[in-house]
């Protein structure tokens, strides 16, 4: 993962993060993924690559996953990554602290 | 006190060790809400185990099995094992070597008030060996935690024949503290785990030795037709190939039995530095060393 590839400050639509989590999910896994499917029933990921995702989805979208949001629940599958992501991008926003 | 009769949550716990058992559970400590002191010789594994820690703290958040609604203990960190004075338990996480670990239990123990129990993470070493030099061997005992030792929340407890009352309630009450479930058993090498693990690893690495099976044919079997959650290959990658070496070097040592005869292909991999999940590459490969 390079600087410029990460989506830092600008306003990315929720598609675009999708796209985002897919590219880091492709990069790990063998097998082709879709945006809704359950990764933790599907058997392809473990708890500790949960937490890999965990500092990847940190690291690109400059978020802090904290808290009440570091549950498995959020990324059982593309879908719950994003919308984690897209919240914490608002509320990193909304609180002026997203640089 | 509290209800399990643990001192309270700010007196604080030793761990002398800072490698990947010692780091678990000074997590699964710090992730009760309880203090820990952290010891090692090597300042530079105090200062990587500390950052490890941090990691695992999430992870344990992560899978819920730490409490939310704890804040987590503090954590500080020593490479002189005087820095465990004042402590309520004393977990010695050092290399699986006698030698090492009664020099360093006779070093806490010269510092800490009589009745406070020394914990030893030994997985195979008789307990009454450790506690051979030390001035009050009641004040030992053992206690088996698997790795990851903040996620597995079941421990073998060892009493050794010389185990005292005081020291083994004490070290119980930290226990359930800790929320773990533990099993007591006597003090023999390898005690229960160890004993028929190793065995059964060493055995599927000879499988895959002997061009039987891949390692992840052995594990896949384990898991789908006799419900073993890793497999025993992945399960050597998580102990760490360096410290089952250890292990079964000590128990072939104390039985005899050829079973625990390090395989050659266990020594070679030691000695190629590839040392399981840890190192990223045992039995299996985990790409880039894991968080």
């Amino acid at each position: 993962m390079t600087s410029e590839r990460s989506v830092g400050a600008a306003p990315a639509t929720r598609d675009t993060i999708e796209l985002e989590v897919l590219s880091l999910l492709r990069a790990r896994l063998r097998t082709p993924v879709t945006v809704e499917q359950d990764l933790f029933a599907d058997g392809l990921i473990t708890s500790m690559f949960a937490m890999e995702l965990v500092v990847q989805l940190e690291e690109f979208f400059a978020v802090a996953i904290v808290g009440p949001d570091l549950k498995l629940a959020n990324f059982r599958s593309v879908a719950a990554m994003a919308d984690l992501v897209r919240r914490l991008r608002s509320g990193a926003r909304a609180a002026g602290s997203d640089d | 006190m509290t209800a399990d009769g643990w001192p309270g949550a700010g007196v604080k716990v030793a761990v002398v060790g800072a490698g990947t058992m010692g780091g678990g559970i000074a997590t699964l400590v710090l992730g009760h809400g309880i203090p820990v002191v952290l010891v090692d010789v090597d300042s530079a594994a105090l200062a990587a185990a500390e950052a490890r820690i941090g990691r695992q703290l999430r992870h344990g958040h992560l899978l819920g099995a730490l409490p939310a609604d704890r804040a987590g203990g503090t954590l500080t960190t020593t490479t002189a094992v005087a820095g465990v004075a004042g402590a309520a338990a004393v977990v010695e996480a050092v290399t699986e070597d006698p030698g090492r670990k009664r020099e360093v239990l006779a070093a806490a123990a010269a510092v800490v008030r009589p009745g406070t129990p020394l914990i030893s993470t030994t997985s195979g070493i008789p307990i009454d060996e450790l506690a051979g030099g030390l001035p009050r061997p009641e004040d030992l005992l053992g206690t088996h935690f698997m790795n990851p030792s903040y996620l597995i929340d079941m421990v073998e407890v060892v009493r050794g024949p010389r185990t005292g009352d005081a020291a083994f309630a004490a070290a119980q009450a930290l226990l359930a503290t800790l929320g773990r479930r533990s099993v007591v058993v006597r003090d023999a090498p390898g005690f229960v785990t160890s004993r028929l693990l190793h065995a059964m690893i060493n055995d599927a690495a000879r499988i895959v030795e002997e061009g039987v099976a891949s390692a992840d044919q052995v594990d896949t079997l384990l898991q789908g037709c006799l419900g073993h959650r890793t497999g025993p290959l992945r399960t050597a990658d998580l102990i760490g190939l360096d410290n089952l070496v250890d292990s079964l070097r000590a128990l072939h040592q104390r039985t005899g039995e050829e079973r625990y005869r390090p395989t050659g292909s266990l020594l070679r991999k030691v000695a190629a530095g590839e040392l399981g999940h840890k190192s990223g590459r045992g039995f299996h490969h985990y790409g880039e060393v894991p968080s």
